[in-house]
C-alpha cells in the first residue's frame, strides 16, 4: 500500500488541496478553479475530491491529513492583540470573535465533518475516517516546506515572507536533507507583507489581490525623482524602522490593521505623504505611480537585507522562498542579480494556497520521517506546476456539443502548431487550453491566452478587449528556454514566471523627448523594443522560460512560431477575464472565449474560430458575475 | 465539545497561556448566545485577523 498525505489550505483565502504519494506530488489544485469564485476560502472539497481521484486513494487510506496552520495559535494571537490594544479595536473584535467562536475554533470538527461527508458520498455509505491523523504544521513551516522540499537543493536557506501566519510574518530557516530548522522570526504586527498591503490599500487597490497591480504600477514611477525620494524617506522615517538585518518595526500609530477594519490610518498617511488615499477604480495619476515605485524600492531593500542575513545564518549558497511576498517578481529578479546566493528557487504557488503542498510535505518528511531524495535529472519536484485536472477529447466534444460549437480537429499536432502560429503572426488572439491545469497563480501555457509580442497594439487589445482590465497592466512573455538569452538578460531559468529581468539592450528603442513628463497611456503606448507587447515601461519583462521536458506541446508551439517569424516567444496571459479565476474545464474556456473578443480557441487538438460560432446570447450581464479584483 | 476542551487545555498547557482561559470562557458563552440568537456569523474581510 503506498503511503499518502493530503495537504489542505482553507478558511482564510485561496483554499487548495494537494496530495503526496510515496514522496511524489501527484496533484495540487485551487478550489477557486472549480467553484469559479476568485480566492475562494471555503473548505476545498472539490479540490480534495480531485486529488484523491488522481491518486486513486480514499480518505481512510491516507497516512495523515495536514492542515496548513495552527488555528489555536492564531486565536491566541488574535486575543493577545485585542488585549494589548484594548479598548481600541472593539468594533473589529466584535466582528471577528463571533466567526471564531461559532466556526473557526472548532476547525478540527469542521474538517472531519466535511471529509466524512465526502468519503460517505464517494462510497455511498456512512463512513467515519477520523482515525487518520490530522496534523497542523505552523503556517510558516508549511510555506518553508513548500519552498524547500520540492526544490532541487539538499541544503538551502529558506525565506518565507507574507502578511501573517499565526505569529510569524517572516522567517529564515535552514533546510538540510529532510530537516528544517527555524533560525529567525519576525513577529506580528511587524510585517513586510502587511506593509506592502497597506500601500496597496492606500493606492486604491484591493488588499490581498491588488498587490500585483501595485507591483505592475511601480515601473511607471519616475526613478530618482524628488517625489519618489520623499515617499521613501517618509516611509523609512515614519512608518517603519528598517534594521540592518532586514527586519522591520512598524510604527503602529500609522496602521489600523491590528484593531480596525482598514489597513492604515488614512489621515496620518495623508499628512506624511501629502497625498490622499486614492479612491478605488479612479484615474491613476503620477503621484500613485511614484508611491508604488517608492514602496517597491523599500521592499527590494528589505528583501535584499534579509537575504544577506539568511546567507550569514545558514552559510548556504542556495535560497528558496515562499509566502505572498515571494510573488514579488521585481524583488526576486534582484536576488538573482545580487551575488549573495548562487541559486534561487521559488514555490510556484508561493501564496497561501501553496501551504497545502507545504503541509503535505512537512507531514511526509517531519511527521512520517521519510528520507528526501533528489533526482538530478529533474529541475525540481513540481512537474512544471502542471498538477491540476486534465480533460479528454471526449470532454471537449461534449462541451462543443452543448454549445453547438463548430470546430476542427487536427490529427497532427504540428499542423495545429503551424495554424496557430500563422494566426498569432496575423495579430489574432488565441486561447490555448492543453493538458493538466496549472498550480499557482500564473498561466504557464496550459490555460493561457496567446498573442504576438511584436504586435504594436497587442497590449492594448489584450487589456481592453479580452481581459477587460486596467490598461496599464503589463503582459508577460513565454520564451523557449534555449532562446531566453537572445531576448532577456536573465541568469538561469524562470519556469514559473516569478522573475523579472531586463529585455536585452540591443532590442531597446530610444525614449522620445520628454518621456518622463508624458501621461501614463502616452508612455505606455510608446514602443520600447522590437517586442513591445511584453516590454514593460522600464524595459523589463516578467519571464516564463518554457522547457521541452515539462511542457513539450507549448514548447513546440512557440518553437514553430519562432521558425516562422524569427521570434521564439509569445505573449502569455492567464485564461480569464478580470475578477474571474483561470478557466479549468473546456466549458469554462469556451464561455470565456465567447464572452470576450478573443479570435480563436484551441482545446487539446481542436480549434474553434470565433467567426464560425453561433451568436452568444446566453448571459449579457456576465461581467457582474465576477467581482472586480 | 469534549474533544475541543481537551485539545484547548493541552494547547494552554504547552503555551503556558492560562491567563487566556477566562477570556475563552467568556467568549464561548458569548458565542453560545450568538449561536442561539442569530443567524450566520459572516466575516467581514480583514486580511490579518481571519
Amino acid at each position: 500500500m503506498p503511503k499518502a498525505i493530503l495537504g489542505i489550505s482553507a478558511f482564510y483565502h485561496d483554499s487548495a488541496a494537494a496530495i503526496i504519494v510515496d514522496g511524489e506530488i501527484i496533484a495540487a489544485t485551487h478550489e477557486e478553479r472549480f467553484t469559479r469564485t476568485k480566492h475562494d476560502a471555503n473548505f476545498p472539497i472539490k479540490s480534495i475530491e480531485y486529488c484523491l481521484k488522481e491518486a486513486g486513494i480514499r480518505i481512510s487510506d491516507l497516512d495523515a491529513i495536514a492542515f496548513y496552520d495552527k488555528p489555536y495559535l492564531k486565536f491566541e494571537r488574535l486575543l493577545e492583540t485585542y488585549h494589548s490594544f484594548a479598548p481600541k479595536g472593539l468594533i473589529s473584535f466584535l466582528s471577528a470573535i463571533p466567526v471564531w467562536i461559532k466556526e473557526k475554533i472548532f476547525m478540527k470538527k469542521m474538517i472531519w465533518d466535511d471529509l466524512n461527508n465526502l468519503e460517505s458520498s464517494l462510497l455511498g455509505e456512512s463512513i467515519k475516517a477520523n482515525k487518520v491523523p490530522l496534523l497542523f504544521p505552523e503556517h510558516h513551516l508549511s510555506h518553508g516546506a513548500s519552498a524547500f522540499y520540492p526544490s532541487p537543493f539538499k541544503d538551502a536557506a529558506i525565506m518565507t515572507i507574507d502578511g501573517v501566519g499565526e505569529w510569524a510574518t517572516t522567517t529564515i530557516c535552514h533546510g538540510q536533507g529532510k530537516d528544517i530548522k527555524i533560525l529567525k522570526e519576525l513577529p506580528f504586527p511587524h510585517s513586510i507583507g502587511l506593509l506592502y498591503s497597506a500601500f496597496t490599500y492606500y493606492c486604491g487597490f484591493k488588499v490581498n489581490s491588488g498587490e500585483y497591480k501595485l507591483m505592475g504600477l511601480a515601473p511607471y514611477g519616475i526613478d530618482g525623482s524628488e517625489q519618489v525620494e520623499k515617499f521613501k524617506k517618509a516611509t523609512l522615517e515614519h512608518l517603519i524602522d528598517l534594521k540592518p538585518d532586514g527586519s522591520i518595526v512598524l510604527n503602529m500609530k500609522y496602521f489600523n490593521f491590528a484593531t480596525g477594519l482598514t489597513m492604515c490610518v488614512d489621515h496620518l498617511w495623508e499628512k506624511i505623504f501629502g497625498l490622499p488615499k486614492r479612491p478605488e477604480e479612479s484615474e491613476i495619476d503620477q503621484n500613485y505611480m511614484n508611491m508604488a515605485l517608492a514602496i517597491q524600492q523599500v521592499t527590494n531593500e528589505i528583501v535584499l537585507r534579509l537575504c544577506k542575513t539568511a546567507q550569514k545564518l545558514t552559510g548556504s549558497k542556495n535560497i528558496v522562498m515562499a509566502g505572498g511576498v515571494a510573488l514579488n517578481c521585481v524583488a526576486n529578479g534582484l536576488i538573482v542579480r545580487d551575488d549573495t546566493f548562487e541559486n534561487l528557487w521559488i514555490q510556484p504557488a508561493a501564496g497561501d494556497a501553496g501551504g497545502a503542498v507545504g503541509a503535505a510535505y512537512a507531514g511526509w518528511h517531519l511527521y512520517l520521517d521519510q528520507e528526501r531524495t533528489i533526482n538530478p535529472d529533474e529541475a525540481d519536484k513540481m512537474r512544471g506546476s502542471y498538477l491540476g485536472p486534465e480533460y479528454s477529447d471526449l470532454d471537449v466534444v461534449r462541451a462543443a456539443r452543448k454549445f453547438q460549437a463548430p470546430n476542427k480537429k487536427h490529427d497532427n499536432f504540428q499542423n495545429l502548431c503551424d495554424e496557430v502560429s500563422d494566426l498569432l503572426a496575423q495579430g489574432e488572439v488565441v486561447g490555448w487550453f492543453q493538458g493538466r491545469a496549472e498550480w499557482g497563480p500564473r498561466a504557464l501555457g496550459n490555460r493561457t491566452i496567446l498573442g504576438d509580442p511584436r504586435h504594436p497594439e497587442m497590449q492594448k487589445k489584450l487589456n481592453l478587449k479580452i481581459k477587460y482590465r486596467e490598461g496599464f497592466r503589463p503582459f508577460a512573455p513565454s520564451v523557449i528556454e534555449e532562446k531566453c538569452q537572445e531576448y532577456f538578460d536573465l541568469k538561469g531559468d524562470s519556469p514559473y514566471m516569478l522573475l523579472i529581468a531586463p529585455v536585452q539592450e540591443n532590442r531597446w528603442k530610444p525614449k522620445p523627448e520628454g518621456y518622463d513628463d508624458m501621461e501614463l497611456y502616452e508612455k505606455l503606448y510608446h514602443h520600447r523594443s522590437d517586442v513591445p507587447a511584453i516590454t514593460h515601461i522600464d524595459y523589463s519583462a516578467r519571464i516564463q522560460t518554457v522547457s521541452k521536458k515539462t511542457n513539450p506541446r507549448y514548447h513546440q508551439l512557440i518553437d514553430t512560431f519562432g521558425n516562422k517569424t524569427g521570434y521564439g516567444l509569445v505573449v502569455n496571459t492567464s485564461f480569464n477575464v478580470r475578477g474571474e479565476p483561470p478557466v479549468l474545464t473546456p466549458e469554462d474556456a469556451y464561455r470565456c472565449f465567447m464572452r470576450t473578443e478573443m479570435d480563436y480557441l484551441v482545446v487539446n487538438d481542436r480549434i474553434f474560430s470565433k467567426k464560425d460560432q453561433p451568436v452568444w446570447e446566453k448571459d449579457s450581464d456576465w461581467r457582474e458575475e465576477f467581482k472586480l479584483d | 465539545m469534549g474533544d475541543f476542551i481537551k485539545d484547548f487545555w493541552g494547547f494552554l498547557k504547552v503555551r503556558k497561556k492560562f491567563w487566556l482561559l477566562p477570556s475563552i470562557v467568556v467568549l464561548l458563552s458569548l458565542g453560545a448566545l450568538i449561536f442561539f440568537t442569530s443567524g450566520s456569523a459572516v466575516a467581514p474581510f480583514i486580511y490579518t485577523l481571519f
